[in-house]
């Protein structure tokens, strides 16, 4: 038995102790020689996990369930195989965009929503509280026994006043020393240099403190593990410990669901995501601490059953809470100070825990919880307060004492219950309903808020009643009658038998119940729609922030803001002083000299975004921002760049579809020109069949004729000279026939010669009446030719204009009546193209046949009534006409005659050419 | 480190310790038999603890070189 005040006494030297280290954690931060700026201070600060509950509980575990203590270790190790996967991805993340808590992680990453910062920080409060108190009733009971009032550890009998019992003070201290190096000044980064390095220093306590007993156990009491291991085996009662399923536990599903839970929570309990992700220094530490924090459990764990076998060896079963064996062992054989130190180790578990929770719980509960009201709240005019980081340090220091008076009377009110003595995997359980979110949102770009407010919601429901419901009414605080029946009498709504689930312990059951429900929810819900703008943009700003490198991201914000106002912002929060050089620095990596010279632009908007979401979350940095920058109604290009960047899937889709475009034209193109080919070659077809058939026709009578003459040498010589004649008559028609189509052929082509020389219009359609005068007067029809004094001259084809002409007038010649024909051909010039026009007096041309007659041996009128003609001279006359860059064209009216007229302009890039 | 080798072989690491500390690969060592005068249980899940251990910080370090 130990006098109390030497208890009290060293207790408090060890928390003087503890203020040392961190203070001089503190004094080498801001000295700029950062002691946890290590990967072993990084390790031995996550060795927070082992609290007071394993400290002391695990020996318990293994006095009633033989190897069933080990999941809540080997669940860490191999979760921490996959930490330099996932967590250096939170940890990253966290960097990038300051995220300073788990509530702000999951508000950030879906929207920046404050309902779900709210959310995550109630399950957190309402799970961790519990596990706060459990803390606190361990020094006190640790304390008890010392003493030698007790025989147990978790039993209180409080005949004392509250004003007397130490735990209160020690709840006090430790609020103390939260508030002394857990808000000393506000941090965008939310680091606490002090802090972590008096973790760190516990962890080695605690170790020591364990080994110690441990050793002690084993080497001094005993002849080593195997005369215990020999020992045990020698008691019947024992020697279920050394087998699986000795106690009766349920099985590997249970130890699986254990492993998992551990797995869990080792990344999900908020004081693992402060230490590992928040106080983090530097990324490369996690590569050390994924077997140095193993290799601490292990070591820790060495020594937990010799103790239990030793323990229950010494004093039998059930007469002694195995879970103070580590204290009861020492007293027993009169090793005072032993205990005391084994004392000061659980102590150090306790201690550490607490200070860490609080912080985490303080940081989220100012951030997602208070900060949102208080901005909402229209009383509390935030927008107009000059500086505000006296009122948010103050909300965190309030959160952090109210927390731990919390978790004090939550202790002085369940006492012996098991509400609390349970509450360590129950606390794991509910922060491993985080998991879904926060994993999901890591990898997956579809959740949606409301996907993880249902998520969230339907796990936490499920653990309050499979869980905490259960552990209330096992305390006798609740009927314990709905644990038989259920509620309403509905067997298979029973707590912890589901649906009629059994065969699964309660955490078990709980766990997968639970996590049934969050992940169905998150994904189910989340697939209703799709993904808004800023949820698509944080999901990609997460999913992809090792892709990112340091490229800022797509911001809503659109200019609206001065320089000027940002600052005075970010100052009301984090103090004139550190935001001056938080904007110095940002100045002067961007070339400049001054802040005064900063632009407002989005990048420097984003900036003071992310430095205040450091001092009061995402959610609120934005509402904040918001104040001062209106976001202005974003242009369409701005929306498809964030759309772009939100997500590297849609701008591939939007490239596949533009290339789809692409290849639809092409193939419309290609169509087209296949049409086109198509039409040509049955155009070529026609063609040829006209060619054939012009050919024959004179073709067969020069044959015909040429046989009857060959056939009969007795015609007479009038007959032979009149076939002699149409035979050469044929013949020339022949020959022109031929001339025509291949003139035809090479215009077409583009391979026809053109001769262009300057020629006067006038001199050349008085050329063409020359030379057709014999044509008329054969007609007996007048031409009469309309010509102005002068023209300017024409660069063009001579002989290919003079060919249009004689063309058109033989046309005419043809169809005026005989006798009484009259053809007029009018030049005249208007300065910019010339227009001849060749109007005859004859029968016209149906309305019908007038586009047919320029289409090759398409002659106007029926086939008897059609003077002899190839058919080709229009359409070459056209094709002439046209290249020069004139036209021809047609106008009649039918039984008044017809007119053909074309134009030329005066200059033209064929007849410069 | 990170996309390379190591993160696969830490996520076989993973794999394999998931494997050998859960059912079925446990219960073949939940006999009564003694290791040095050890229960075969409690040295297995020790020994795959301290190998897993041992193998994951040989990745850790060897790919800090």
């Amino acid at each position: 038995m130990l006098p109390g005040w030497l208890i009290v006494g060293a207790s408090f030297a060890y928390l003087l102790l503890l203020f040392a280290v961190a203070y001089f954690g503190d004094r080498r931060a801001d000295a700029g020689r950062s002691v946890i700026d290590n990967p072993w201070v990084f390790s031995l600060s996550l060795a927070v996990y082992c609290t007071a509950w394993t400290y002391f509980g695990s020996v318990g575990r293994a006095a009633s369930g033989g190897p069933w203590f080990l999941p809540t270790y080997l669940g860490p190790t191999l979760g921490l195989t996959l930490a330099w996967l996932v967590v250096l991805k939170m940890i990253r993340i966290a960097r990038s965009y300051r995220v300073t808590s788990i509530a702000d992680f999951v508000a950030s990453r879906y929207g920046k929503s404050h309902l779900l910062g709210g959310l995550v920080t109630l399950i957190a409060v309402v799970g961790i509280v519990p596990y706060i108190a459990l803390q606190l009733k361990a020094i006190s009971s640790g304390y008890a026994l010392l003493v030698g009032e007790h025989d147990t550890l978790f039993r209180i009998e409080s005949q004392a006043g509250w004003w007397q019992d130490g735990t209160l003070y020690i709840a006090l201290a430790l609020a103390a020393f939260t508030v002394l190096f857990g808000t000393r000044h506000l941090d965008t980064t939310e680091r606490h240099e002090g802090m972590v390095a008096a973790i760190a220093f516990e962890s080695v306590v605690k170790l020591l403190a364990f080994l110690a007993v441990g050793i002690y156990v084993t080497y001094w009491l005993y002849d080593g593990f195997g005369d215990l291991y020999a020992r045990a085996s020698a008691v019947p009662e024992l020697q279920r410990l050394l087998a699986f399923d000795g106690a009766g536990r349920l099985g590997y599903g249970g130890w699986f669901a254990h492993v998992l839970l551990a797995m869990l929570s080792i990344i999900f309990l908020p004081r693992q995501f402060q230490i590992a992700v928040v106080e983090n220094v530097n990324e490369q530490h996690l590569r050390r601490a994924t077997w140095v924090f193993p290799a601490y459990l292990l070591a820790i764990n060495i020594f937990v059953i010799p103790v239990a076998i030793g323990g229950l060896l010494h004093f039998g079963s059930g007469t002694v809470d195995p879970d103070t064996f580590v204290l009861t062992l020492p007293l027993a054989h009169g090793q005072n100070a032993l205990a005391l130190l084994v004392f000061i180790g659980g102590l150090s578990a306790a201690t550490g825990m607490v200070i860490v929770e609080a912080i985490a719980l303080s940081t989220m509960v100012c951030n997602d919880l208070v900060m949102p009201m208080l901005l909402r709240s229209r009383r509390l005019d935030l927008a107009r307060e000059r500086d505000l980081t006296g009122l948010l340090l103050g909300i965190r220091r309030g959160a952090i004492v109210v927390l731990l008076l919390l978790g004090y009377l939550y202790f002085r009110l369940a006492g012996e219950a098991y509400a609390l003595v349970s509450i360590g995997l129950i606390s794991f359980a509910a922060v491993a309903q985080f998991a879904p979110v926060v994993i999901g949102g890591m990898y997956w770009r579809g959740g949606t808020r409301e996907g993880a407010l249902a998520g969230l919601l339907a796990g936490f429901a499920v653990w309050v009643y499979t869980l905490l419901l259960p552990s209330f009414a096992k305390s006798g605080w609740l009927d314990p009658g709905f644990l038989e029946h259920g509620v309403l009498g509905l067997g298979w709504l029973k707590p912890e038998q589901l649906f009629g689930l059994t065969g699964l312990d309660n955490i078990s059951h709980a766990l997968f119940w639970s996590l049934l429900a969050n992940i169905g929810c998150y994904v189910g819900v989340s697939m209703l729609r799709v993904p808004t703008g800023p949820e698509a943009t944080q999901g990609a700003l997460f999913v992809d922030v090792f892709r990112r490198g340091d490229a800022p991201p797509a911001s809503f914000w659109r200019t609206g803001a001065e320089a000027g106002e940002l600052v005075p912002l970010v100052a009301r929060f984090l103090g004139q002083r550190r935001t001056e050089e938080a904007f110095g620095a940002y100045a002067r990596s961007h070339g400049l000299q001054q802040v005064s010279e900063l632009k407002a632009d989005p990048e420097l908007v984003h900036f003071a975004e992310t430095l205040l979401a450091g001092a009061i979350g995402s959610a609120s940095a934005r509402v904040m921002v918001s104040t001062v920058v209106q976001a202005e109604p974003l242009g369409l290009g701005e929306v498809m760049d964030i759309l772009d960047e939100a997500s590297q899937v849609r701008a591939y889709s939007h490239k596949l579809e533009e290339k789809s475009r692409a290849l639809e034209a092409a193939t419309a193109e290609l169509r087209a020109a296949n049409e086109q080919l198509k039409e040509l070659d049955r155009l070529k077809d026609d063609f040829m069949s006209s060619v054939t058939h012009e050919l024959r026709t004179p073709l067969t009578s020069i044959r015909a004729l040429s046989e009857m003459m060959l056939d009969d040498p007795d015609i007479d010589v009038e007959d032979r000279q009149r076939f002699l004649g149409i035979i050469v008559s044929e013949t020339v028609r022949l020959s022109r026939l031929v001339n025509q189509v291949l003139d035809m052929a090479k215009i077409e082509s583009g391979h026809a010669e053109w001769h262009n020389t300057d020629i006067d219009l006038c001199e050349l359609v008085r050329h063409s009446g020359d030379a057709t005068l014999q044509l008329f007067r054969d007609r007996g029809a007048e031409l009469h030719l309309h010509l102005p004094e002068s023209v300017p001259t024409l660069r063009a084809d001579h002989d290919r204009l003079l060919q249009v002409m004689l063309n058109l007038l033989s046309n005419a010649a043809k169809f005026v009546p005989t006798g009484s024909g009259r053809v007029d051909v009018t030049l005249s010039c208007d300065g910019e193209r010339f227009r001849v026009a060749v109007k005859d007096n004859g029968p016209g041309i149906e309305p019908a046949q007038q586009p047919v007659v320029f289409e090759k041996f398409r002659q106007g009128g029926d086939e008897r009534s059609r003077p002899q003609g190839t058919g080709l001279g229009l359409p070459i006359s056209r094709q002439i006409v046209e290249h020069f860059g004139g036209r021809l064209w047609l106008e009649s009216v039918p039984g008044e005659g017809a007119t053909f007229s074309f134009e030329l302009p005066l200059k033209s890039a064929a007849g410069e050419g | 480190m990170r996309k390379g080798l190591a993160g696969q072989r830490l996520v076989a690491v993973f794999i394999a310790g998931l494997v050998l500390l859960n059912y079925p690969i446990l219960s073949l060592f939940d006999r009564p038999q003694t290791v040095f005068g050890l229960p075969l249980l409690h040295v297995y899940l020790f020994s795959v603890w301290l190998a897993l251990i041992l193998v994951v910080a040989w990745i850790a370090e060897h790919g800090a070189r």
